[in-house]
């Protein structure tokens, strides 16, 4: 881990025990007391520890419905409608966690549009990018998972859908979801192992946070400049700097997920879901859950099942390359005045196919989805590398004070070349 | 791992084991998974429940009925004569998945189709077993998931479904062809 001079001192004799035997609390000092953060942070910084939150909410909520919830195809629907009316505020605890699903996802994407604003996928925070990925995909997964578990037509549904992209799969397909399945087709069976699984994979999260969190702070946090940390007075310690903005955002971010909770605790559901599932009729219009939306209008834009699948898994793994898709010197979007048009093209297109996604599959909205679907790996295979090797980017600040305080302030003596990487 | 020494041509014991001890361990390490992949396929009750047998003659010519068979709807369609000769009369091969109407029913029965209705795209239900449901351009099903139009064959002609409604096994079980078991 990043190598700052630690200024914890044990308070007592207990901790001074402990600290020669077991020195926790002189890592957490070090990690999260005094650890330099850029002093030019702004709000999208603090979407990490809404997140850690929003995982922290998710489990203590999880492990309570898990006592009272049964995986069964046959009480299922009733157990979670019996949490709703009849457990001592199951009422509330189930509300936080349907909600609390939303708002983690809503948070990972403004963390992750955060991420490719700043150019925070650009060494030396490759690895960091590419854990934060796979927390995104595993928890795709657990959400997937968890909507199975109410048992009604959209999670059933919803589940035979997701389950048969694998079907996709030339050869081994229908045999792979067979095995998925242990039936065939989604039944009580599919239902207990999904439980299983959707009990598992928080932790998985929780694990990849650490090792997120770990990179993270060997790198050090980016910045809205996207300049390194290089004098003492770019840097304030964490706390209370930065913990104290991250409380505030914390509690804004809280009023937002108590006002779904208490006064519109089912309106990102789907009414359908509150019947229960029928194995011989299919809803009329399935859609998954907004923040998948996206992802199933590039599934249906492509005319080929196995295209669309392939398609689909694809647009998740792009971003796994990014660090080396994106060729420009500079790291903020800030300082590039071509690509940030594109940037925010990116972000419409997003939008317009979460949009299309919940429309039917026909005529105009297929037209439009089969050109958003375009331009969103056109954006990474085309824009991301071209631009960053043709755009001048706008002169870089000396260093972080210099672009918090004015020119001429505290920026020491830096080096030309380093100063100014936009000079090719 | 290399030898000992180098200049000798003979393999060493130490040779033989530094390959023969992983290479069991790496044997015994996939035996032991196997149980643990094998158990979530369907178990001995979910295969026990692999045939239905059904009594087609109270459905009358034009009438569908749907049975469940391993979970999954089946669909059988008392074919009316118009139903039958659209089905034969396009030329199979111009067909997303070329198969013609007569492979698709069993001699002397051409009336009865039946099919597992689950579209072969992502699983869902097709349409068009109910007098009111729309049939699609094709008038046999039509899938509201993504929009894919089944024929009177159950075959697909439109969509994104890759291929034809599933055939299950399935045999007629009298004489009098009013009686059959799917499975
Ligand atoms: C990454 C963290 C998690 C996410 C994103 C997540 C997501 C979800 C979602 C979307 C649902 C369906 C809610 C609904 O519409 O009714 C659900 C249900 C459920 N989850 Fe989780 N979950 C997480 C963690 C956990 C944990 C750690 C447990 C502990 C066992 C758990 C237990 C349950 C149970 C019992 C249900 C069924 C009750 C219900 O539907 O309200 N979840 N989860
Ligand atoms: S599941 Fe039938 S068209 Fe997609």
């Amino acid at each position: 881990m990043d190598q700052h001079e630690s200024t914890y001192k044990p308070g007592s004799r207990t901790a001074k025990w402990w600290d020669e035997r077991l020195p926790v609390m002189r890592m957490m000092h070090g990690q999260f007391v005094d650890f330099p953060t850029p002093r030019n942070l702004n709000y999208f910084w603090t979407f990490g520890g809404i997140l850690t939150f929003c995982l922290a909410i998710q489990l203590v909520s999880g492990i309570v419905l898990a006592m009272h919830y049964i995986p069964s195809a046959d009480l299922a629907f009733d157990s979670v409608e019996r949490i709703r009316r009849d457990v001592n505020y199951g009422w509330l605890i189930r509300s936080m966690h349907a909600v609390g699903a939303s708002m983690f996802f809503f948070a990972v994407y403004v963390h992750i549009f955060r991420g490719l604003y700043y150019g925070s996928y650009k060494a030396p925070r490759e690895v960091l990018w590419i854990i934060g990925v796979l927390i995104y995909l595993v928890m795709m997964a657990t959400a997937f998972l968890g909507y199975t578990l109410p048992w009604g037509q959209m999670s059933f549904w919803g589940a035979t859908v997701i389950t048969n992209f694998f079907s996709a799969i030339p050869l081994v397909g229908s045999t792979v979801v067979t095995w998925l399945w242990g039936g065939y087709s989604v039944t009580g069976t599919t239902l207990n192992r999904f439980y299983s699984l959707h009990y598992l994979l928080p932790f998985v999260i929780a694990g990849l946070v650490v090792l997120h969190i770990w990179a993270l702070h060997v790198a050090g946090q980016n910045n809205p400049t996207g300049v390194e940390i290089k004098t003492k007075s770019d840097s304030v310690p964490m706390s209370p700097f930065a913990v104290m903005k991250d409380l505030f955002a914390l509690g804004v971010f809280a009023m937002l997920f108590a006002w779904f909770v208490f006064y519109a605790p089912d309106y990102l559901g789907h009414a359908d879901n509150y019947v229960e599932a029928n194995p011989l009729v299919t809803p009329p219009h399935i859609v998954p859950e907004w923040y998948f939306l996206p992802f199933y209008a590039i599934l249906r834009a492509v005319p080929s099942k196995l295209g669309g699948v392939v398609l689909m898994f694809a647009a998740v793994a792009i971003l796994a390359f990014v660090s080396w898709l994106d060729t420009s010197r500079v790291r903020s979007t800030k300082y590039r005045p071509v690509y940030r048009w594109f940037f925010w093209l990116f972000v419409i297109t997003c939008l317009a196919l979460g949009y299309l996604g919940a429309k039917p599959a026909e005529g105009v909205y297929v037209f439009w989805a089969r050109i958003f679907t375009f331009y969103y790996f056109a954006h990474f295979l085309l824009v991301m590398p071209i631009v960053g090797l043709i755009e001048t980017p706008k002169p870089l600040p000396r260093s972080i004070t210099e672009a918090v305080l004015g020119k001429g302030a505290g920026a020491g003596s830096p080096v030309a070349a380093a100063a100014s990487p936009e000079k090719r | 791992m290399s030898s000992h020494d180098d200049n000798n041509p003979h393999a060493s014991r130490r040779d033989f084991l530094a390959i023969a001890g992983p290479a069991f361990a790496a044997v015994g390490g996939a035996i032991t998974l196997w149980p643990f992949v094998s158990q979530m396929n369907p178990d001995a009750g979910a295969l026990a429940l692999s045939s239905t047998e059904v009594d087609l003659a109270p459905v009358k010519e034009g009438q569908a009925i749907t049975v469940q068979w391993r979970g999954k709807p089946v669909f059988i369609r008392y074919r009316t004569k118009k139903e039958i000769d659209e089905a034969r009369s396009v030329a199979a091969r111009s067909l997303p998945d070329p198969q013609a109407d007569a492979d698709r029913t069993k001699k002397g029965a051409e009336q009865w189709l039946v099919l597992v209705g689950v579209c072969t795209h992502l699983g869902c239900i097709p349409k068009g077993q109910s007098v009111g449901d729309v049939k699609g351009d094709y008038g046999g099903w039509f899938c509201p998931c993504h929009g894919s139009h089944y024929d009177t064959s159950g075959r697909i002609r439109q969509g994104p479904a890759p291929k034809n409604l599933e055939v299950p096994q399935y045999a007629f079980t009298n004489d009098a062809k009013t009686k059959i078991k799917i499975g």
